[in-house]
């Protein structure tokens, strides 16, 4: 998860715990519809042969007429648009049933549309070929509970983090991005601990270990390629 | 130049320091930090950006007078994914190893804040020139700062620039290595970059006083 904090220190003028409450709350939603949402997507529109169903053939996508479609290049756009309409439809949602919680959360709604950690959720969905659409609402969930977890763990830092000498150049800024990358090395002992041994055989025709599907708990932890491929 | 006017100059230059959009303006640091371990991604990423953003700017600012207001949002969307999916599938053709190295990071420049924060900053108000110039140049200042942290990463954490082994040999223990020298491996790890790029904001602002917070 660690690579989609940083769109935390977008949020500039997140600095109270109970603003992050309600941020995190909205990204876990929006997250838990969005990726099964685009699972479905990918999987009967987008994937090479995905198309096969429109005659009958999806369970043999080779007898079908439309099985050489690929239209994968499409994802980005089809990814992009779910999501901010599913933003606008909770915006809408939100307004009617709980006006309350929708003047606390008013203002993060749009800019949950334009957070990357939504929009990577659905892109880690698709490159690592999740199975069913369960596990596609599982990696969705976790994910948001990752994000929820860490925004919420900064805002209270910075909250007391006023109280601190910090050197004046570092202030503000420079000390979140600190912060946020000693909590990343924190959160990667995590990883040691959970998926040490898993990662032992590598299966013979998958290119890198971060293609192929990982246990539930695992996906809360992010391997990038970068560091496989060291 | 006759080309440019000094407005525009102060367009492309201003964002390199003292408005850099990651140090100053905290925007688009999401995609950049997972895949600036070594030079050559960041590069790439950074050519990536100037791309989409400037030529971006360019078309939301010929459409930001039919552009209704209250779906703006999902009209720059739309123009970023567009600009985004000809870069990837130009990497897929020309450089796949490289495009299979950057995976998702691609995919997620269009949630690149740098680029919504212009459309919506820049280029909805200006002429496209402008925008173009505004574009590029806000693409240039995130450029540098991404081309600085991988310098850093790769040199320290590996050892190597762009993979030429510069400090010598780790394993044959050739140059540095040789008297006793070792490779910080804690660099290639994505939290690090965080933390390289705290300390650059911590030197700008070292050097700028005008810039610091309150706090």
């Amino acid at each position: 998860m660690h690579t989609f904090w940083v769109c935390v220190l977008t949020l500039q003028y997140l600095k109270k715990v109970s603003t992050a409450v309600g941020l995190g709350a909205a990204v876990i939603f929006v997250l838990t519809v969005t990726v099964p949402l685009n699972w479905f997507l990918d999987q009967y529109i987008l994937q090479p042969g995905a198309l096969a169903w429109l005659d009958g053939n999806r369970e043999t996508p080779e007898l079908s007429a439309y099985a050489d479609y690929d239209l994968s290049f499409l994802s980005f756009i089809l990814f992009i648009a779910t999501i901010a309409t599913m933003v606008q439809l909770v915006e809408i949602i939100v307004e009617k049933f709980s006006p309350s919680l929708y003047n606390s959360l008013g203002i993060f709604l749009p800019l949950i549309a334009v957070n990357c950690a939504i929009l990577g959720g659905s892109l880690f969905m698709q490159s690592r070929e999740i199975e069913t659409a369960a596990l596609a609402l599982n990696y969705g969930f976790s994910s948001g509970i990752g994000w929820f977890l860490a925004i919420v763990a900064i805002a209270a830092i910075r909250e007391k983090i006023r109280y601190s000498n910090v050197p004046a150049p570092l202030r503000g800024l420079g000390i979140t991005f600190i912060i946020t990358g000693l909590m990343a090395i924190g959160f990667m002992s995590f990883g040691g601990m959970l998926t040490g041994g898993d990662d032992l055989p590598p299966a013979p025709q998958a290119q890198t270990s971060q293609t192929t599907i990982q246990p539930a708990i695992e996906k809360e932890i992010e391997t990038t390629p970068l560091v496989v491929s060291e | 130049m006759g080309l440019l006017s000094k407005k525009d100059t102060r367009l492309i230059l201003d964002p390199l320091a003292d408005d850099n959009p990651i140090t100053i303006q905290v925007l688009g640091i999401c995609s950049a930090l997972a895949i600036t371990a070594q030079l050559k991604p960041s590069i790439v990423m950074a050519v990536s950006v100037i791309f989409v953003l400037g030529l971006g700017n360019v078309v939301i600012s010929l459409m930001r007078n039919i552009i209704p207001s209250k779906i703006r949002i999902i009209v720059q969307l739309i123009v970023v994914a567009t600009l985004v999916i000809i870069v990837d599938q130009v990497l897929k053709a020309f450089a796949y190893e490289l495009s299979k190295e950057l995976s998702v990071f691609i995919g997620l420049i269009i949630t690149n804040c740098i680029i919504m924060g212009r459309f919506e900053a820049f280029a909805l108000g200006n002429g496209p020139w402008k925008a173009f110039l505004d574009g590029v140049g806000n693409a240039l200042g995130y450029g540098v700062i991404l081309i600085i942290v991988g310098f850093f990463r790769e040199l320290l954490g590996s050892g190597t620039l762009f993979g030429f082994k510069v400090l010598g040999d780790s394993v044959e223990k050739t140059g540095l290595y040789a008297i006793g020298y070792e490779n910080n491996g804690f660099m290639v790890l994505p939290p690090m970059a965080l933390i390289v790029v705290g300390i650059i904001i911590w030197v700008q602002r070292s050097r700028n006083s005008a810039l610091i917070e309150e706090n």
